[in-house]
């Protein structure tokens, strides 16, 4: 049975960016789309390129939702479910994120 | 049933001309075609020659679509010279000894220069101005001269004039008459054209009957001797005294030419003999030849449609021209010099900015008849058309050619004034109508008109008409053109750097909830983030603006494809002290990163961890290195060659220079990234020519060329201006920087913004040269700001605690990316491939 696991505190993570946590040996994107206690998190890997770096891509709003585009080809993965937006097949785990007491905290 | 043999004896603009125009309405299974080519190269674009000089490659001005004769099975001879025609046998006899037989024979021998019978004229330091291998020997000569002077004042004369001042030497112009080109303008329209050249620096001399040309003088190699006793010392000499139809061969075949020279041709373009043809300079139509390469293009029409049975006649040509000669606009239409009976002139003269305006109307004030513009001829084309289509005056002709405030009708006679049938291209005869055709059918950019219709790629004097009339088009069908930067924001990088600019905008924020909608995209943010970092050049990591950048501008390296990252220091213009260069070695093999000299004449250093760069970079800036922000959309780099420091053949300081811009814009966030070259000589071993700003040095100065690239779609700079000191170049080049960072799109690369200018490098120059919008001012003083603001980003992170958080790869841990992973390779290092990695890496993808 997992549970949500407290990662940093929300101050840490400038608004409008993302940072890359470890939780339970995986690698995790965690973002912070503005300065609200609203964040996401997806696995850090670009499933493109195989490289950890999801965390440092931009957020961006399409389609009414958000997505991070990889800051490797720009391809965009959906901060909700990790769909990928330019190819259908493609897709990044999405965890559940939020904020308790200034904390961020991730359920795998 | 047997093949009908078509043979064509001349490949200029004409002969392929004919040629394009017969494969496109012809059966070609009927035919076998062979043509003649005696110069080394298929058919080049003659009419724009002189630009040769500037990007020396022959392909560019090639006509000559790649693969078409072989696409058509057309059998082109090149640098095979047709000697003799047998009319009785119809066979040609070529120099190499083959014979060709022809049912039907075009010829299109064009012209060749002609050369006054002046005593010296053979002399090796005597040119003539006709095909690539005169232009190479003169640029040759040039370099080992001081002055040169063109024989002939004509059209073709000054534009090689033009060609020597671009070269570096001192100029002349000599001219028998007592005007310059007396062809085309009055006597006061080649008055204010002579005071004009001469404003710049090139030395007329009119009424001059050139005696001798004798080898030796005390300054040059050569001294010209004129009928009136004067003299001119000179290293060497162009000719351009007119041309003379090329008709020895149909003189050797007994075919009938005119007193003046020239094949005559009849209405059908049919020489004497029914089965010969002559189209172009080397043809005589009712005693007369024609020089342009308009009359000759429908010559070529006419004789496709004649030999394939369709009705056609050539029935005459407008000489009419509009051109840039030595930087002068002049135009010419119909009868110039008013020599028709009982015509009347109205005249505008402006001593004050060199403009010289005559129309000429009919008696009764309702036709035009000529025109003469020197110095703005911006009324051209609508002159023209009243010429062409006939159209009726205005009550006042004179309101045609006065400027705006003395009560111009303004908005010129537009496009909906002409008729269906107007001829917009003269060089293509493409219609009004076939241009609203091709919109039509959806060819909505200038560029598509072009390729679709043909129009505008002739002379080019046409585009400006055609644009009106591809906007008109498009307006009727209700299109808007749109380049609204992305859907977040309904306005261009250009509207939204003005925006900016002028209210003071200092983050994304502040501009979203302005003027635009939604969150932002990863198009609009680095966009904003670009424009507020040239606008106010604050740290472009400031807080505020942290989330709108891309991994590069927000880790200061360029990211590579496993994650890790790039890490170039600055080595402005190239240099580096051994010194620095022993830190750069100690840094590389103590963080182990793979070393190469990049393709900016500096040294990359690769593979490194994000959480390494803050100890690398401290590390490199203590030995007085900075970030040479080789990861930004800004001034990459100056490259150069070693220059007259060093180099024999250098004649300035390339390096010094490259030096001194490299750090005054270093930093300068522009639309996309920015390439100096500056070479010392016209070697140009800095390949200058292939930068966004190009300096080549020169005996007395600079000469400054913009918009060129290399990469995927390489690009020759164009010439800005030339000869310039040190502080003209730089204030030229604050006026150019600071108008493309004001008005580029995103991502666009110079070379495509000068393109998508109207008006192009002309319209440029009059923006930076002459301050046509009067801002240069505003762009000098908005430069000034940005240098004096330059930080080194490197530098100002490493002194902010909060921001090097950042750079640990895991917020909530010390450890480094256990997926970054190596390989040896040729005593270095390299990413590993995916199935060199663990295998925990191996995640497969539902199909990736």
């Amino acid at each position: 049975m997992s549970s949500w696991i407290r990662v940093c505190e929300l101050k840490s993570i400038f608004p409008a960016t993302g940072v890359c946590a470890l939780v339970d040996g995986k690698q995790v994107a965690i973002f912070r789309p503005s300065d609200e206690e609203q964040v996401y998190a997806v696995n850090n890997m670009d499933p493109f390129a195989r490289a950890n770096v999801l965390s440092r891509g931009l957020i961006c709003q399409h389609q009414e939702q958000l997505w991070v585009a990889s800051p490797l080809k720009k391809q965009r993965f959906n901060l909700l479910d990790g769909s990928c937006l330019e190819n259908s097949e493609v897709s990044v785990e999405a965890y559940k994120a939020r904020v308790t007491d200034g904390f961020v905290e991730v359920h795998l | 049933m047997s093949k009908q043999k078509l043979v064509i004896i001349g490949n200029g603009m004409v002969g392929h001309r004919f040629i394009e125009d017969f494969v496109e309405k012809a059966d070609l299974d009927k035919f076998e075609i062979t043509a003649f080519c005696e110069e080394p190269r298929v058919a080049y674009d003659r009419v724009h020659l002189s630009s040769y000089f500037s990007h020396h490659t022959a392909d560019e001005l090639s006509l000559v679509k790649e693969g078409f004769y072989e696409k058509h099975n057309i059998n082109v001879l090149i640098g095979e010279r047709a000697l003799t025609i047998n009319r009785q046998e119809k066979v040609i006899h070529s120099q190499t000894g083959r014979a060709v037989y022809y049912d039907k024979l075009v010829m299109a021998t064009g012209s060749y220069p002609w050369v006054p019978d002046i005593k010296g004229n053979e002399s090796k330091d005597c040119f003539v101005y006709r095909t690539i291998e005169d232009l190479n020997a003169i640029e040759a000569t040039a370099r080992r001269s001081k002055n040169g002077v063109v024989v002939g004042g004509g059209l073709l004369g000054l534009e090689a004039a033009g060609a020597l001042k671009a070269l570096g030497v001192e100029t002349h112009v000599i001219e028998f008459a007592p005007v310059l080109m007396a062809e085309q303008l009055d006597q006061q329209g080649g008055q204010m054209l002579r005071q004009k050249i001469e404003s710049i620096g090139v030395n007329v001399h009119t009424g001059k009957n050139t005696k001798e040309i004798v080898v030796g003088g005390e300054k040059s190699r050569n001294t010209m001797q004129f009928a009136d006793g004067s003299e001119l010392e000179i290293d060497f000499i162009v000719f351009s005294t007119g041309i003379r139809p090329q008709d020895k061969l149909a003189k050797q075949c007994g075919l009938a030419t005119a007193r003046r020279g020239g094949i005559s041709i009849n209405n059908q373009c049919e020489t004497s003999d029914p089965d010969i043809y002559a189209i172009g300079e080397c043809a005589s139509w009712n005693e007369k030849f024609f020089g342009l390469v308009a009359p000759g293009y429908n010559m070529a029409k006419v004789a496709v449609d004649n030999i394939l049975g369709r009705d056609n006649e050539f029935s005459g040509a407008d000489m009419s021209a509009k051109l840039k000669l030595l930087g002068v606009d002049v135009g010419s239409i119909g009868d110039a010099n008013g020599r028709t009976p009982d015509c009347k002139s109205y005249v505008y003269l402006d001593e004050n900015s060199s403009v010289y305006k005559r129309i000429i109307v009919s008696q009764d004030g309702k036709r035009l008849l000529g025109a003469v513009l020197v110095g703005d001829t911006e009324s051209y084309s609508d002159l023209l058309q009243y010429t062409l289509n006939d159209i009726e005056l205005p009550k006042h002709p004179d309101s045609l050619i006065l400027p705006a405030h003395a009560g111009a009708k303004t908005g010129g006679l537009g496009v909906d004034a002409l008729p269906e049938t107007a001829q917009v291209c003269s060089c293509f005869d493409v219609k009004k109508s076939d241009i609203a055709d091709a919109v039509a059918a959806g060819h909505t950019t200038i560029g598509a008109v072009k390729m679709e219709t043909g129009a505008g790629t002739g002379c080019g004097g046409c585009v400006p008409l055609i644009t009106q009339v591809l906007n008109a088009e498009l307006a009727k069908q209700g299109v808007e053109v749109k380049n609204h930067l992305c859907e977040h924001f309904e306005y261009s990088r250009q509207e939204l750097f003005h925006l900016i600019r002028i209210e003071g905008i200092k983050t994304f924020k502040e501009l979203l909830e302005k003027y635009g909608k939604g969150y932002g995209c990863e198009v609009c943010k680095p966009t904003v983030g670009s424009i507020l970092a040239s606008c106010w050049s604050d740290y472009i990591l400031s807080s505020d603006n942290n989330g709108l950048q891309d991994t590069n501008d927000i880790f200061l390296g360029n990211m590579q494809k496993d994650g890790t990252y790039s890490v170039i220091p600055r080595m402005a213009g190239g240099e580096v002290t051994p010194k620095g260069l022993a830190v750069v070695a100690k840094v590389a093999e103590q963080y182990e990163l793979y070393t190469k000299i990049t393709g900016a004449q500096r040294i990359g250093l690769f593979g490194a961890h994000k959480s390494d760069l803050p100890d690398i970079w401290s590390q490199l800036i203590e030995a007085g290195f900075e970030t040479g922000q080789a990861y930004a959309k800004a001034l990459r780099m100056v490259k150069t060659c070693v220059g007259s420091t060093w180099c024999r053949f250098g004649v300035q300081d390339s390096v010094g220079l490259g030096v001194e811009l490299e750090n005054r814009y270093k930093g300068l966030r522009t639309p996309h990234k920015m390439k100096f070259g500056v070479s010392g000589c016209t070697r140009e071993c800095a390949e200058a020519q292939g930068k966004d700003v190009g300096i080549i040095a020169t005996d007395s100065g600079w000469n400054l060329y913009v918009c060129g690239n290399g990469g995927m779609k390489p690009q020759h700079a164009e010439l800005l201006a030339s000869d310039l000191d040190k502080q003209t170049l730089i204030k030229y080049l604050d006026r150019f920087m600071m108008f493309y960072v004001r008005t580029a799109d995103k991502l666009t690369r110079t070379s495509v913004w000068l393109q998508n200018l109207s008006g192009g490098i002309d319209y440029l120059k009059e923006v930076i040269v002459d301050n046509k919008l009067g801002i240069n001012e505003q762009l000098e003083k908005e430069m000034a700001q940005a240098i004096a603001s330059y930080q080194c980003e490197w530098t100002t992170t490493l002194s902010d605690q909060e921001s090097l958080q950042r750079f640990a790869h895991f917020i909530n841990s010390d450890l480094q990316d256990d997926n970054v992973v190596f390989t040896p390779e040729r005593d270095q290092k390299r990413p590993a491939f995916i199935e060199e990695k663990a295998p925990t890496y191996n995640i497969s993808l539902e199909e990736a």
